[in-house]
């Protein structure tokens, strides 16, 4: 069972990484005794959610040819989620692939995409494998509370 | 309605306020603030419900636009605010907002992960109070209150002001306007609020329900049966009592109108508001604009009696004159003549002046309006049999104008709506629609070109109508209404110069002979007439109106260029600025256009002859613009030009006709001389 200090070490590397910014304290910050998992479920909830996103892009850029405009739209609203999760990564490259849709480049959209979704299921384990050990830590170490 | 929210919300507001644990402030302040959260992003929408409880708010959350709206439908007391992302899938959050401004009158945020300067323009512009880009953060919801206490403090000064306004007057005000003022507009949002209550008191006075009625749900049917109801009284006319009669539906209260007349005043001022922050220029030509205008009637008047001297004018139109001194005695009432005179024929002396004054013409501008006011009265049961409607548009306008100087735009906006007569005129138009595209493309230009640039532009148009009677000057016209900025007004009133210069044309509409035309206030109405259909119709028809207009502009250019050679009245000054806006331009219409200018003004020269009023002197800018656009008229259309132009003339008075031929030309000669100068003053503009 990891030390709060490797955990705090370990979402330290996430930010050291580029992997979370911000944003993802601001999560934290919300947690509190009442939903003393907060954070989690919403890592979850985004999974859950932008996984049909994900796939929804995933078709549309198998058109031919692609229509730049439902992609960037489904792409707004992927980057809108994981922006308010503090994902910078992936935020990083809905908003490169976002670039390509105005640009009309579809060579770029597919290669931003695959960068896209390997970032995304990156940040899956590394958070999964974070939040399983505060959970382990208990709820002290989870909820790391403002103040 | 919005009374008892506020009070409610203060009530919320204050008992926080004794649970202050002296911790942070702005968390215990607003507590218990009722939000409604809209968004389709499942994650998004969890996150910001978790900020907004954490911020002690009660909130309520859905995923879609429409829930939204049933909730507060169902519960308009319900929420102090709303927050609602901009990209939803059943309806877009501008749609919403729209909604939400017109029945609820609520503070409503928008939030976006698009930080597109666009995006977020179109936020404000449908009356967004704040634009959160996503990843919102806590701390800007945590100063969320401020939009719903800015708004309530904002009512309760309107409250404090009206004083005298009784409760029905508070029940409705309160809710208007006050978010969009954000920083920025207040002070002006708040004047012509000021204004507006003083204007609205006396009909909401009559009014005594006072009382609660429940609550109507605004459908896009009975909204737009509201609408319909609005222009056809006249924005500035519509009275919640009249309207409800036009509507005539069952269980619409005179409240449930009043209300909804507000927020829809307040949704017309708000479109043409955003526009005005653009353009500070735009104020200051609107401002020269109506200077001019203000010194065309003064101009009306002194034509009209020198008429009279030579006993030129048939009998009939000395009764018009005659008339005409009355419109003034009574304009007086409201204004002195004279002084509103002497300012305008001041500004005209110093083009470049009333620029940087901008704003204190207004103050003056307003004053002529008055001066119409009181005229349009006179006129009614002269010229008017046919034209009753437009003495109260003018009437109208007046008011507005009065009003709010610096929203003028809404005004015209209003009037345009107003009004919804059809005229005789329309079949003219018809030919020459086909240009409208091209002018609509030129109407872009002229907003980003300082608003003097665009008024003028209007009034280039309206010569161009005038000589040739062709249908782009129209087009220039119908740019200005889609526009719907600040810029508006002003083309507006260049309009209105032209028409009453056109006083003389209006004769030829009418067949009623010189009398109508001669008449200095005839002329007033005749352009407001004009004006007011213009407005009311939208782009097309706009045209058409102002195709049956042009005969009138025609006429009233002549009289301005009679003026011009002779005493360079203000009319001329108006003809400057056709010839500038053309220049701006630089199109080949423009030039086309001139040549028509050039026509009128050659007719105008004419008229000059006959009017000789000399009035005002020290205008020989003016009468070198006029030049100026001869010249460009000798270029293109000159065949063109008059021959349509002449047969209305000839028709109607062949003493003009007479004129017209010699100072045709006469006109080329002096016109190239006054041109540069002339196009130089616009230019700095």
């Amino acid at each position: 069972m990891a030390s709060r200090r490797q955990i705090a070490a370990m979402k330290q590397s996430l930010f050291d990484q580029d992997y979370l910014d911000e944003q993802f304290i601001q999560l934290e910050e919300l947690q509190d005794d009442a939903n003393p998992n907060f954070v989690e479920e919403i890592v979850t909830l985004y999974y859950r959610d932008s996984s049909r996103l994900v796939s929804n892009i995933e078709q549309a850029l198998e058109r031919n040819p692609l229509e730049f405009n439902r992609l960037d739209s489904l792409m707004h609203q992927f980057k809108g989620s994981s922006s308010s999760i503090g994902a910078k990564k992936v935020k990083a490259e809905c908003t490169l692939f976002r670039e390509y849709c105005r640009a009309g480049n579809a060579e770029g959209c597919k290669r931003s995409f695959q960068q896209l979704k390997r970032e995304y299921a990156t940040l899956r384990k590394k958070l999964e494998a974070y939040f399983q050990q505060a959970r382990q830590a208990g709820p002290f170490e989870a909820a790391r509370r403002s103040k | 309605m919005n009374l008892s929210n506020g009070k409610g919300s203060m009530s919320t507001v204050s008992s926080p306020a004794v649970s202050k644990s002296g911790d942070i402030v702005s968390d215990q302040f607003p507590a218990g603030l009722r939000v409604l959260l809209v968004d389709d992003d499942p994650t998004c929408l969890m996150i910001l419900e978790k900020m907004l409880r954490t911020c002690l708010y009660e909130v309520t959350k859905c995923n879609r636009a429409e829930i939204a709206l049933t909730y507060l439908r169902e519960n308009k007391n319900g929420y102090d605010i709303v927050i609602s992302d901009v990209h939803m899938p059943d309806m877009d959050g501008f749609k919403l907002l729209e909604h939400i401004g017109l029945e609820m009158d609520l503070p409503v945020i928008m939030m976006s992960a698009d930080d597109g300067k666009n995006v977020v323009m179109k936020g404000v512009t449908h009356g967004a109070c704040d634009y959160l880009i996503k990843p919102v953060r806590i701390e800007a919801l945590k100063n969320i209150w401020q939009h719903v206490i800015r708004k309530r403090k904002n009512e309760w000064k309107d409250l404090e002001q009206s004083g005298s306004a009784e409760e029905g007057d508070q029940k409705q005000r309160p809710t208007d306007e006050v978010d969009y003022s954000s920083s920025a507009n207040e002070g002006n949002w708040r004047n012509a609020k000021k204004r507006r209550d003083e204007d609205e008191e006396a009909e909401e006075r009559d009014d005594s329900s006072t009382l609660k009625k429940p609550r109507v749900v605004w459908s896009v049917e009975l909204h737009q049966q509201f609408v319909a109801a609005v222009n056809q009284l006249g924005i500035d006319k519509a009275v919640p009592k009249k309207i409800l009669e036009l509507m005539n539906v069952p269980g619409l209260t005179r409240e449930n109108v009043a209300s909804h007349l507000q927020k829809y005043r307040l949704y017309l001022r708000r479109l043409s508001g955003v526009s005005q922050h653009q353009g500070n220029l735009n104020n200051s030509f609107i401002s020269s604009q109506e200077a001019t205008f203000g010194a065309i009637s003064s101009l009306s008047g002194t034509d009209l009696q020198t008429f009279a001297a030579a006993g030129q004018l048939p009998p009939q139109s000395l009764a018009t004159l005659q008339a005409a001194g009355l419109g003034r005695s009574t304009a007086k009432t409201g204004m002195p003549m004279p002084l509103v005179d002497q300012r305008n024929l001041f500004s005209f002396e110093n083009p470049r002046l009333r620029f940087g004054e901008g704003q204190q013409q207004y103050g003056s501008s307003s004053k002529p309006m008055n001066l119409l006011h009181g005229i349009p009265t006179n006129m009614e049961p002269k010229q008017l049999a046919s034209l009753h409607q437009s003495t109260q548009p003018l009437g109208s306008l007046n008011m507005r104008v009065n009003a709010s100087p610096s929203q003028s735009n809404p005004l015209l906006m209003q009037i345009s709506q107003s009004q919804p007569r059809g005229h005789m005129l329309n079949e003219l138009n018809v030919p020459h629609v086909p240009r409208l595209p091209t002018s609509m493309g030129q109407s872009p230009v002229s907003n980003g070109s300082p608003g003097s640039a665009l008024g003028r532009n209007g009034i280039s148009d309206n010569s161009r109508g005038a000589a040739y009677s062709s249908v782009p000057q129209t087009s220039s016209m119908l740019n200005f209404p889609l526009s719907q900025t600040t810029e508006m007004p002003a083309s507006s009133f260049p309009l209105r110069n032209t028409p009453d210069m056109s006083s003389i044309t209006s004769k030829g509409v009418y067949q009623d002979g010189g009398s109508s035309g001669m008449k200095g206030s005839s002329g007033f109405v005749l352009s407001y007439d004009i004006f007011n259909e213009l407005h009311q119709h939208k782009s097309r028809e706009w045209e058409v109106q102002n195709m049956g207009q042009n005969p009138s502009y025609d006429a009233s250019q002549n009289a301005n260029p009679l003026q011009g050679n002779i005493d360079v009245s203000p009319s001329v000054l108006v003809h400057q600025g056709f010839s500038s806006n053309q220049h701006q331009m630089g199109q080949n219409r423009d030039a086309a256009s001139v040549g028509k200018a050039m026509f009128s003004l050659g007719e105008g020269m004419q008229s000059a002859n006959f009017q000789n009023i000399g009035q005002h002197q020290g205008f020989q800018n003016t009468l070198l613009t006029d030049n100026s656009v001869r010249v460009k008229a000798e270029r293109i259309p000159d065949a063109n030009s008059q021959t349509n132009l002449f047969p209305e003339n000839y028709g109607q008075e062949d003493l003009m006709s007479a004129l017209l031929k010699q100072q045709e030309g006469m006109g080329p000669a002096e016109n190239e001389f006054d041109f540069d100068g002339y196009s130089i003053d616009n230019i700095p503009v």
